[in-house]
């Protein structure tokens, strides 16, 4: 993405390199308690504002496939039990864990507590469940009634349900912490995010522009990490609104991620970490630039009007856990963002990468891909591999699909542009 | 000459082959203007339903009965054979007469097949019943609205809304229905060689098929023909199965386990019927805070349910010894991750207690079972020879 990605990508590594510079020395027992929690509609807030270190084994586990580590580490789970057909994320955090907790940014702490933000993956359960019984500490399921009511909101039994739980919770970190919560950091903790909230969404608008100024899939993965980890504090807003300026600057200039932008997509699904970059040239080559894409909001879905509500921290919370992120959303909630995607961000195709590790993800694509081909009209290539388990990547194979598709709709627009 | 108990269990077996399109119509016919719900494993409340004058009818996939030619297009290769089968179920029309489903937030394919359902199916509701997984007093008061919710839902279909005393009624039937399934398991536990795995099988599955009133029925008559029936004694190891609680192995595989030279003497088949170990007991009490109570307080421990008061595997373990059972077997479903997961964790605690352990894969759409069989003799005779 040329300069100004390359600062971005700066600013992004600077702070990154930080959050697992406080994450090493809380495992050499300085600094801050740990709190281990997962993506997926993260109640980060909450955690920051008792001062207790987020840490996101998910995070880790992407780090490790992303610098081709997590083999040993998913083969050592293997032997301990785990099957070849578990989600691959969480065997590589366990080899991991029971190997020293040594990744390749850093050590991560030992948890003071587990917190299981049960936020629509059933596989998070069982993980904290075994990591609290392969190394005792106390955990905390936090149970999120999934969305299940046909007007896609919770009940107001659901939210009623978190916010007490949320208030255990503060219960759980006053005890472990020694101190009683601070309502005025919480609020400030709760207003930064929804500073946060309303930067990222700009961002995210502006794939809406032709060219799109970045690929809101390959990209967006940059913002993702400190949106999580960070998410809270000033560094993070801050370089949000750093984000906001420089990608305005370049759509503002016309320039895209790519020399020409010739096809607009859609893409959902996980990446497919071990391979992002050779998945990434798959669609460079053709002009294919993601507009949009459904894996930059599990943690959160901010760009259809969420925000958090310092005024009401604990329910603004509960609100982002039960609906405001996309693992809580039922599959035909998905279906409609996606369509939101197509029509709004004005895309030409949706690609869905099916990972086998990850079935919240994509058990039933081949409904969504008949939803969206048949009903719809809207081109869709659908690819397997896996987002963390390097075994299931077939480079020629995808290629060959990966091409077939874009050929055909070259074609198509060749066709259709002659007609008209 | 057929006994009585043969007759019951030929009863079973042919009800188990009969299609679920042909029960749900069957039992229409007897109750015009009642409607079939359609209860996808583990767990559903059947109780509401049946209070609600409907009737639960289990669909637990589709067995090795439907090839899924349809079903494969939509959920990929490393999903779970029960949803593919149970979407093939429905798309071509095996489940008419069903007129609703129930899905629950059991694992991430079992989620979206609820919803698949919902798209390809709009004439059938869905019902969606998140079950809680913080356990505790929060819990009970969240599944009670959740219940409540379902049950309004119920209403609306059925045109009538349960009444306190209908649902106290109820769960009464059903308490005195499951202490009659552990009877059939007490059996098990104590004189395996008078009821055969397949048989009790047969004899509790029916009970997803039928009304519950017919099968308490069918079952307080088979009980004491059971406890009277003539058997000899086999020279078996004692082995409690675990794994099995939603997909369900064909019944012939479970049949060449026992062969292979075990007893089965526990198991996890058909879980979600026999979710209580005792009585859910409404008493004077409200009828839907008992039932949500017994979910969060005095239901069986599963692959499905993360209840973090106690180790899953210790309730294993205590299982193991109070049946004096010699092994266990982990029969999990291909590609079901909450029993692969478990496996896990049991297999660190079983090898601690020195509790011998085999760890088996099955489809329910499987045929041939001579590979499974010969590593169960090879274990049981590891076993026996040792
Ligand atoms: S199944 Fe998906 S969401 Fe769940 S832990 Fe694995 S990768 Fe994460
Ligand atoms: S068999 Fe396992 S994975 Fe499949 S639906 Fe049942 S619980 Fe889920």
């Amino acid at each position: 993405m040329g300069r100004y990605q390359d600062r971005m990508h700066l600013l992004q590594k600077d702070m990154m390199a930080r959050y697992y510079a406080e994450l090493q020395v809380s495992a050499e027992g300085g600094g801050e308690k740990a709190a281990y929690m997962l993506v997926s509609g993260n109640p980060v807030e909450l955690v920051r504002a008792f001062g207790l270190l987020p840490v996101f084994p998910e995070v880790n586990a992407l780090q490790l496939a992303v610098k081709k580590q997590a083999l040993p580490f998913i083969q050592k789970a293997e032997e301990l039990g785990y099957s070849i057909d578990n989600c691959a994320y969480v065997k590589a955090d366990i080899g991991c864990y029971l190997s020293g907790r040594k990744t390749p940014l850093g050590e991560i702490p030992r948890p003071s507590l587990i917190l299981c933000n049960y936020v629509g993956c059933n596989v998070y359960l069982q993980w904290f469940e075994h990591l609290a019984e392969y190394d005792p500490t106390p955990i905390f399921n936090l149970d999120i009634p999934f969305t299940r009511l046909d007007h896609g909101e919770p009940a107001a039994e659901d939210v009623a349900y978190v916010v007490r739980q949320l208030e255990d919770l503060v219960a759980v970190c006053e005890g472990l912490t020694g101190r009683a919560l601070d309502e005025a950091r919480l609020r400030r903790v709760v207003e930064l995010s929804a500073e946060t909230g309303e930067l990222w969404s700009q961002v995210k608008a502006l794939t809406r522009r032709r060219p799109s100024p970045f690929d809101a899939y390959f990209d967006s993965v940059t913002m993702m990490a400190p949106l999580y980890c960070l998410r809270g504090t000033e560094e993070c807003r801050d370089f949000f609104r750093a984000a906001v300026d420089e990608l305005t600057e370049r759509a503002d200039a016309g320039q895209g991620p790519l020399p020409e932008e010739r096809f607009r997509i859609v893409v959902e699904g996980p990446p497919p970490w071990p391979y992002l970059r050779t998945f990434r040239d798959m669609f460079s080559r053709w002009g294919a630039v993601a507009v949009a894409s459904t894996y930059s909001t599990v943690g959160g879905l901010w760009e259809f009007g969420f925000r958090h509500d310092p005024d009401k921290p604990l329910e603004s919370i509960a609100r982002h856990m039960l609906q405001w992120n996309l693992t809580n959303r039922n599959f035909l909630q998905r279906y409609d963002q996606i369509r939101r995607y197509v029509e709004e961000w004005e895309a030409d195709a949706l690609v869905i990468h099916s990972v086998k590790s990850c079935r919240l993800f994509s058990a039933g694509q081949g409904d969504m891909r008949e939803y969206f081909t048949k009903e719809l009209g809207v081109p869709t290539l659908l690819v397997e591999s896996d987002l963390q388990d390097p075994r299931y990547f077939s480079e020629a194979q995808m290629k060959n699909r990966v091409d077939a598709f874009f050929e055909s709709l070259s074609h198509r627009r060749a066709v259709t542009g002659a007609a008209s | 000459m057929a006994t009585p108990l043969d007759d019951s269990l030929a009863r079973c077996r042919t009800l188990l082959e009969t299609p679920l399109a042909e029960v749900a119509g069957g039992w229409k016919c007897a109750h015009p203007g009642g409607s079939v719900i359609g209860c996808f494993p583990v767990y559903t409340p059947a109780e509401l339903i049946h209070a609600s004058g409907a009737l639960p009818l289990g669909v637990l996939g589709a067995g090795n009965q439907v090839e899924i030619a349809h079903a494969d297009a939509r959920f990929q290769s490393f999903v779970c054979s029960i949803v593919k089968s149970t979407l093939e179920l429905g798309l071509t029309s095996r489940l008419d007469g069903v007129d609703a489903m129930v899905f629950h937030s059991i694992c991430d394919p079992a989620r979206n097949l609820a919803s698949v359902f919902k798209r390809n199916f709009p004439g059938v509701p869905v019902f969606y019943l998140h079950l809680p997984q913080n356990m505790g007093a929060r819990a009970v008061e969240y599944l009670d609205a959740e219940y409540r919710r379902f049950l309004a839902g119920l209403a609306e279909l059925n045109g009538r809304a349960a009444t306190a005393d209908d649902l106290r009624s109820s769960l009464a039937l059903f308490d005195t229905w499951r202490a009659l399934v552990r009877g059939l398991y007490r059996v098990r536990a104590g004189s395996p060689e008078k009821l055969s795995a397949a048989e009790c099988y047969a004899l509790v599955r029916a009970g997803t098929l039928m009304p519950v009133e017919e099968h308490a029925a069918l079952l307080g008559a088979a009980l004491p023909a059971l406890e009277a029936r003539p058997a000899r004694p086999k020279d078996r190891i004692r082995v409690v199965l675990e794994g099995s609680f939603c997909e369900q192995p064909p019944l012939e595989l479970i049949e060449r386990l026992e062969e292979a030279g075990c007893y089965l003497v526990d198991d996890d088949f058909l879980l979600g019927w026999r979710f209580f170990g005792q009585d859910v007991g409404a008493g004077s009490g409200d009828p839907v805070r008992a039932l949500a109570e017994a979910y969060v307080d005095a239901s069986v421990y599963s692959g499905i349910k993360h209840d973090l008061r106690e180790p899953k595997a210790k309730h294993l373990l205590d299982k193991v010894r109070a049946l004096r059972a010699d092994a266990v077997v982990i029969l999990a479903a291909k590609f079901c991750e909450p029993a692969l997961f478990d496996y896990a964790l049991y297999r660190k605690a079983l090898d601690e207690a020195r509790i011998p352990h085999l760890f088996l894969e099955f489809e329910e759409k499987a045929w041939v079972f001579d590979r499974l069989r010969s590593e169960v003799e090879t274990f049981v005779e590891s076993m026996l020879f040792a």
